[in-house]
């Protein structure tokens, strides 16, 4: 009973997070970094940063994650990281010679108040960067927002370098992936493609974090939005941004920058959410969906009504990342469960906002954003009143076996569990997929928990 | 970086050097390790004042064990915002302490200073003080803010905060005792060796800190011996240790069927006790009646296989060397993140002509290396995990992810098991197209 001291009552804290359901900006910026193609991402901070979110990407993808360091010293936070930079940036192109250094900052950059912008400018003044090669910026102090800010941040920043309009407009739609997993983003550009549809998708970590095992190691390997189609985002006809906190920023700032209009939709978790994709992407490249796609949604409907008798009002608490929980919700609610606690780490009234309207029929639902929405409460809610199921990252297992509760990992991180970045939670066939580890999870449990005159062949 | 060569040429490396900025670097910072030095203490609060994400990184990660309280595996955090970098963060940490000792009233508690506390500039020092007062229990400011060195420096630092609570409580104890130092019980490492040293007759005062506790700690000082291992991060404490209240100390290592058996050999002469030294005779002998005959099985397999060894702790590289020999296989690269000059001469000696020997090496280096070496199994921490098996290499992991124990006879014989499972995998034989 790891978590014995948890108690039922909550109390008033003032200051304090207990098993954050969050982490740092620069991670998520990091993570979006290595969905550019030849991009070598840099901490601008002490090694440990680095290291720590190296070590954080490499746990949960189980793929090697490269990333370089400032490798702050007392001097550098006395007198500013500057010197550490230009070196930094003289280093990386000179040693492992990327397309595109991707810099982000850390809190200890951010306080002693590096100045980007001049920095990089002095590196391609002083001939640092070769030819054709770029780096881009973007702040991410650890302080404020969670790794879903610092993705968001990232996302902006390639943008702000790399979109370019020219005066020919292609028919091509932007996608903008928000924080899933690789797999994810291959069954979003697979249906796109059954469409046949032409997207550019950035950031894109398919065949980054999810390579194939055959005796190379490629430092830089062969996924990643490349910089010309990067660059091409800015003749697009149209945008649609998938998941509110890691892409509305890009999203704005392509339409400001390029004026390319743009949607606002959730990651497609789900049909419901499915469905508002593919009519989008029907919509603005102006084709049918075709009825493989019909298909597919059919069978995941089929899968439903099969198992509607093991979902109906099942207590359902969640947590992680707002863009995920969103659908995630509205698809526990569209198969007649009760999402009743949903907690996340990460700030901002939108979540409130479609929690609230998702959940008016549910009135014991609660929901939490921000500073103290931490597992630990989480964990009070629970002791409460219990649930039938736990969805969230790998920091609900603690709970999960103290409160002997089914469990399905999903977001991040998963640092216990194999496959997230090859099989998909997106689509139809990715809610599928979802579904069946949701019912394996209840069914698995009845089979171990039940009473032996109650356990069957059939269920 | 830097590489030598056994054999080859006798350059000296000049090692614990920052590494130059704009490395991919294996290193990490002083936080980073005074936290995996302090968080085996499982009755201690530990509260990292700073933002969100060095509590998040240090949540868990390390299977350190402990056979009571768990404190330590919960992750407390001050989560500082903006504000608090504009206007400070004390009366935050000060009030999250607070609720913190009330509610879990631990035996001690450290509060971990990171890279932006080290430049507000809150006083840290004073609130503990402070603390210390109000509640009654010892309140360490471990001050780490990640900048001021490497992931070595962390371990002085952490060392230092240990010393803070050595001597302050002094109760009797058996004849014949060691502190255990440097052993951090993953996968319940400590708990065989607490077997073997019993099995001696010799009584293990506190162990620093695998399932560590605080009035061990407080006690620490009347410990006849310290039994020192992993090096890197536990000799400072040791000198301390030595100076301040004169308790001898020795370097062992507990990997390996020889090194443990010199480990047990040198504590029974330490205490010129013959008596002791007999059972540790038995002890070893028994040991190696079982363990030989299975390792023989191993070693006729793995005969000729090469593997390349990348460890934080250059000690730990040699055992391993000479774990590795015993079953057939060859070093052929070393590498470690904190050695120090010695210990790269002690490798050197060791290893066969040709060997690569490399200080803080990055990923694509180390590749490159392997490739040249035709090294078969590579044996490193969570980072190199994912490279090794892209080159199609086995790997087995030495560092905080290891599910079995590693030390002792026993942790012999999982290591044996690891690499063959690891090296003859038939998964290698589908990984060429």
């Amino acid at each position: 009973m790891l978590l014995r001291h948890t108690t039922a009552l909550e109390i008033e804290r003032k200051a304090l997070t207990i098993n954050p359901a969050k982490t740092c900006q620069p991670i998520g910026a990091m993570y979006a970094a290595l969905g550019i193609h030849g991009c070598l991402p840099h901490s601008h901070g002490s090694q440990g940063c680095c290291a720590y979110h190296r070590s954080a990407l490499s746990r949960h993808f189980k793929e090697p994650v490269m990333a370089a360091t400032s490798s702050f010293s007392e001097g550098s936070s006395v007198f500013g990281g500057s010197a550490n930079l230009l070196t930094a940036i003289e280093t990386m192109f000179t040693v492992y010679k990327p397309e595109v250094v991707a810099v982000h900052t850390t809190c200890l950059s951010e306080t002693i108040g590096d100045d980007l912008t001049q920095i990089v400018s002095k590196a391609y003044d002083d001939g640092f960067v070769p030819e054709g090669k770029q780096v881009i910026y973007c702040n991410t102090p650890s302080y404020v927002g969670t790794h879903v800010t610092g993705y968001s941040n990232q996302v902006a920043a390639m943008v702000k370098f790399f979109s370019t309009a020219t005066p020919k407009k292609r028919n091509v739609v932007n996608l903008v992936a928000g924080w899933m997993e690789p797999a994810d983003m291959r069954e979003i550009k697979r249906l796109a493609s059954v469409m046949e549809a032409r997207t550019i998708m950035f950031p894109d970590m398919t065949d980054v974090l999810d390579t194939p095992l055959n005796g190379q190691y490629k430092m830089y390997p062969d996924g990643g939005t490349t910089i010309s189609d990067l660059t091409a985002t800015g003749d697009s006809k149209f945008t649609i941004g998938l998941g509110q906190y890691s892409t509305e920023d890009a999203c704005i700032k392509l339409e400001n920058k390029c004026k390319v209009k743009f949607e606002m939709l959730d990651i497609p978790i789900g049909f419901k959410a499915t469905d508002r994709f593919l009519m989008s992407l029907s919509r603005h490249a102006n084709l049918p969906i075709p009825d493989s796609l019909s298909d597919e949604r059919g069978r995941l409907i089929d899968l439903i009504a099969d198992s509607t008798k093991y979902l109906y009002g099942k207590r359902v608490a969640l947590w992680g990342d707002p863009d995920t929980l969103i659908p995630l919700t509205e698809f526990l609610l569209s198969m007649d469960m009760k999402p009743v606690y949903i907690v996340t780490g990460t700030p901002g009234k939108p979540f409130g906002e479609r929690m609230k309207e998702l959940l008016k029929d549910i009135p014991e639902a609660k929901f939490m954003a921000g500073d103290t929405a931490d597992m630990f409460r989480m964990h009070q809610w629970i002791k409460q009143e219990g649930v039938d199921l736990l969805i969230g990252n790998t920091y609900g297992k603690y709970i999960a076996r103290d409160e002997n509760t089914p469990f399905v990992r999903f977001g991040f991180p998963i640092a216990d569990r194999f496959g997230h970045n090859y099989f998909a939670k997106t689509g139809y066939t990715g809610a599928a997929n979802l579904l069946i580890q949701i019912l394996d999870a209840f069914l698995d449990h009845t089979d171990r928990t039940c009473l032996e005159e109650k356990f069957e062949f059939q269920m | 970086m830097q590489i030598s060569m056994a054999g080859a040429n006798e350059r000296t490396i000049d090692c614990n050097k920052a590494s130059l900025a704009g490395s991919v670097s294996q290193r990490a910072c002083v936080f980073c390790g005074s936290r995996v030095v302090l968080y085996p203490i499982a009755d201690a609060l530990h509260l990292i004042h700073g933002p969100i994400g060095c509590a998040a990184y240090t949540w868990d990660i390390r299977g350190s064990l402990s056979s009571g309280p768990e404190l330590h595996r919960l992750s407390f955090c001050t989560d500082l915002q903006e504000r608090d970098v504009i206007f400070g963060g004390e009366s935050k940490l000060y009030e999250s302490a607070i609720e913190l000792i009330d509610k879990n009233q631990p035996k001690a508690a450290f509060i971990y200073t990171t890279c932006i506390v080290g430049v507000i500039g809150d006083d840290v020092e004073r609130i503990c003080r402070q603390l210390e007062k109000e509640k009654g229990i010892p309140v360490i400011a471990v001050q780490a803010p990640g900048f001021q060195g490497s992931k070595k420096d962390g371990y002085k630092v952490a060392c230092e905060s240990i010393f803070k609570l050595v001597g302050t409580k002094t109760r009797p104890i058996p004849a014949k005792s060691i502190n255990i130092l440097g052993d951090f019980n993953l996968a319940g490492e400590l708990w065989i060796l607490l077997d073997y040293y019993k099995k001696m007759g010799v009584h293990v005062n506190a162990s620093i800190t695998g399932d560590g506790r605080v009035d061990d700690i407080c006690n620490a000082h009347s410990a006849d011996l310290n039994v020192v291992q992993c090096s890197g991060s536990m000799n400072y404490l040791a000198k301390m240790m030595k100076d301040e209240y004169g308790i001898p100390s020795m370097r062992v290592s507990y990997f390996g069927i020889e090194d443990m058996s010199d480990a047990l050999y040198d504590v029974a002469r330490f205490f010129k006790d013959e008596d002791m030294m007999e059972k540790a005779r038995q002890l070893v002998k028994e040991e190696f009646a079982r363990l030989m005959p299975q390792l023989a099985w191993y070693k006729e397999r793995l005969q000729g296989k090469k593997a390349a060894i990348y460890v934080g702790g250059a000690f730990k590289a040699i055992s391993l060397i000479k774990a590795l020999r015993l079953i057939g296989v060859e070093t052929v690269i070393v590498g470690s993140q904190t050695g120090t000059t010695e210990d790269y001469d002690l490798i050197k000696r060791l290893c066969n002509e040709g060997t690569i020997i490399v200080d803080d090496s990055n990923p694509v280096e180390l590749s490159h290396f392997v490739k040249e070496k035709k090294a078969d199994i590579f044996i490193g921490g969570v980072k190199e995990r994912p490279i090794a098996h892209k080159i199609g290499l086995g790997f087995c992991d030495h560092n905080h992810e290891r599910k079995e124990p590693l030390a002792g006879y026993e942790g012999m014989m999982n290591f044996a098991k690891e690499i063959y499972a690891t090296a003859m995998s038939p998964v290698w034989r589908f990984t060429h197209k």
